[in-house]
């Protein structure tokens, strides 16, 4: 058998934009399946609906711009961002949210910024930020997971609830919704009741939330895959995560009847999906060095606050936002010192 | 009498050199209050009269104030004349005035009023001021007001909401609903659907004005030049 191999030096090619968006799609199974699990198939109409106007109106704006559509289509960027906003909606949010929610990112959060390159901001966040600012009964109507129900919903139970807003078996739509665990939380809190009976609920488990936890240990194992492949920076979400356990670590040691445990924080919300799929995107992400550990240290204490603090049960969106606002300046003081130079 | 200059002074107020569209001054009042189209309606008046005033006064004193203390002297006519307009409003159209708050005395910092002051009124006779005052005060009114319907109608599905503000109590039931079961669209009230919707109406200028500009050059013989926005013209 012959293995025709060429003579040293062996480089690896350059990873090409459309493979590394490739790559960070499947990355993006383990925690999708988690969610499909969890909170049943509306994920996959979720996605389907997402993609499928995502490329719609990509197509439309490259059309539009007079630029070359078809070498803009295959680059899969659109696919990921619409893809990045399925996940993070509500797994039976109605389809108009979603379908107008992708319209947003693609159309003004991307393609009037420029296009793949050009958009400061990370466009599914922009399209999610919009969404929760203007529909927010519509954002934060969660499904119980299967590890409280144990019912699983069939596909056209979730595309009855998506396009026709109708619950399974005539049930009432609010009856079958619930809050999440960290918008409990929140909200108990606020009732005067202490975090650790909180978190004794039916709507924690072992980790964190009830299927909130597979959902991030999902996304999490994908991101490691990513970080092995050496398509993300490593700083990023080391960065990320470091800051906001450290920060809930101290205050759960300071006030363990307020703060909830950081296990909580770490494997709650959308922890690890922004880590690793949405603060790393190399457009809007900072790209220095120390200057990713800075950023990605920056939006963890901002999910923090916001979780702690702030008005919202979550705050990935808005800290991703606010620090690929500061990215530039950031890059600007932490430019690396090239040999030779003085700094 | 030769209506050239005027018809100039009045087509770059409204179009040419609007200064919301144009020459983007004014924003801070544009982007803050343009939330309804009585807002609008109301801050963009107030802001013509304080235009007109001052343009006036300004084309009046010109030949009396030395260059170096023109701007200082500029600042204290356009606040005397804020002023009183204040005062007016706050007496006979008190619940707008309620509304519009801090901006209605903010009119003093808005730069399209020195900038006329500076760049027209103090070069140009009383008569031309003035009318430069009124035709620029329209232009913002009309792209104030534009803006605030976008706004209104996007955020809300209806129009003329609470106009009894601004044109008494038979105006009460003027509010159109242009979209049926509409559950509003919050981020366009707040402050980003104020920016997104100006530069949306700064685009759809630009491309109004490159198109007339093909038209005109294929009228006049000229070779046109092929981009994007003219493709369709």
């Amino acid at each position: 058998m012959r293995f025709p191999t060429a003579p040293a030096p062996h480089l690896a090619p350059p990873a090409s934009t459309h493979r590394i968006m490739q790559w960070v799609l499947l990355a993006m199974i383990p925690g999708t399946a988690a969610q499909l699990w969890q909170f049943g198939p509306g994920v996959l109409v979720n996605l389907a609906l997402a993609v499928t106007t995502a490329l719609t109106a990509e197509y439309a704006m490259l059309r539009l711009r007079a630029r070359h559509s078809r070498a803009g289509l295959s680059d899969w960027s659109a696919t990921l961002t619409g893809a990045l906003l399925a996940v993070s909606l509500p797994p039976i949010a109605p389809w108009w949210v979603t379908v107008f929610g992708t319209l947003f990112a693609i159309v003004i959060g991307k393609q009037l910024y420029g296009g793949l390159g050009y958009n400061p901001f990370n466009p599914a966040m922009v399209g999610y930020a919009v969404l929760l600012i203007s529909f927010p009964k519509a954002m934060t109507a969660w499904l119980p997971p299967v590890d409280i129900t144990g019912t699983h919903w069939g596909l056209s139970d979730a595309w009855n609830a998506i396009v026709h807003h109708t619950g399974p078996d005539g049930s009432s739509f609010d009856a079958v919704t619930m809050a999440t665990p960290l918008d409990t939380l929140k909200t108990q809190l606020g009732l005067g009741r202490m975090a650790d009976e909180i978190q004794s609920g039916p709507l924690f488990g072992a980790l964190a939330g009830k299927g909130w936890q597979w959902v991030n240990l999902g996304y999490l194992a994908g991101g490691l895959w990513l970080l092995r492949r050496g398509l993300i920076a490593w700083q990023i979400p080391t960065g990320f995560l470091a800051a906001l356990g450290t920060w809930s670590l101290v205050f759960f040691l300071l006030e363990p009847q307020t703060y909830p445990t950081p296990l909580f924080h770490l494997l709650g919300g959308a922890t690890m999906l922004g880590a690793f799929f949405i603060a790393t995107d190399p457009v809007t992400a900072s790209t220095t060095p120390k200057g990713r550990l800075i950023y990605g240290a920056l939006i963890g204490s901002l999910v923090f606050v916001i979780r702690a603090w702030g008005g919202y049960p979550d705050g990935v969106a808005f800290g991703v936002l606010l620090l690929n606002l500061a990215a530039p300046t950031i890059d600007h003081y932490t430019r690396p010192r090239v040999y030779g130079h003085p700094g | 009498m030769k209506l050239g200059p005027y018809r100039k002074i009045a087509l770059d107020g409204l179009w040419h050199n609007n200064q919301a569209l144009v020459a983007l001054l004014g924003l801070c009042p544009l982007l803050a209050v343009s939330s309804t189209v009585v807002n609008s309606l109301g801050l963009g008046l107030a802001t013509t009269v304080a235009l007109v005033f001052s343009n006036g006064v300004v084309s009046l004193i010109r030949n009396r104030i030395t260059p170096d203390v023109r701007l200082p002297v500029f600042v204290l006519v356009i606040a005397a004349n804020v002023t009183v307009i204040e005062l007016l409003m706050n007496a006979f159209f008190h619940d707008l005035y309620k509304i519009l708050g801090i901006f209605i005395p903010l009119i003093v910092t808005n730069c399209a009023i020195i900038g006329r002051a500076e760049a027209f009124a103090s070069k140009n006779a009383v008569d031309r001021a003035v009318l430069d005052g009124l035709f620029m005060g329209l232009g913002f009114t009309a792209a104030l007001v534009a803006l605030g319907a976008f706004r209104e109608i996007v955020g809300t599905g209806a129009l003329l909401n609470r106009a009894e503000l601004m044109f008494g109590e038979t105006a009460r039931n003027w509010s159109v609903r242009i979209i049926e079961n509409y559950d509003g669209f919050l981020l366009a009230i707040l402050p980003p659907g104020a920016f997104i919707g100006l530069g949306l109406i700064i685009a759809l200028k630009n491309v109004i004005d490159a198109r007339a500009k093909v038209r005109a050059q294929a009228a006049a013989g000229q070779p046109v030049a092929f981009t994007p926005a003219v493709r369709k013209a």
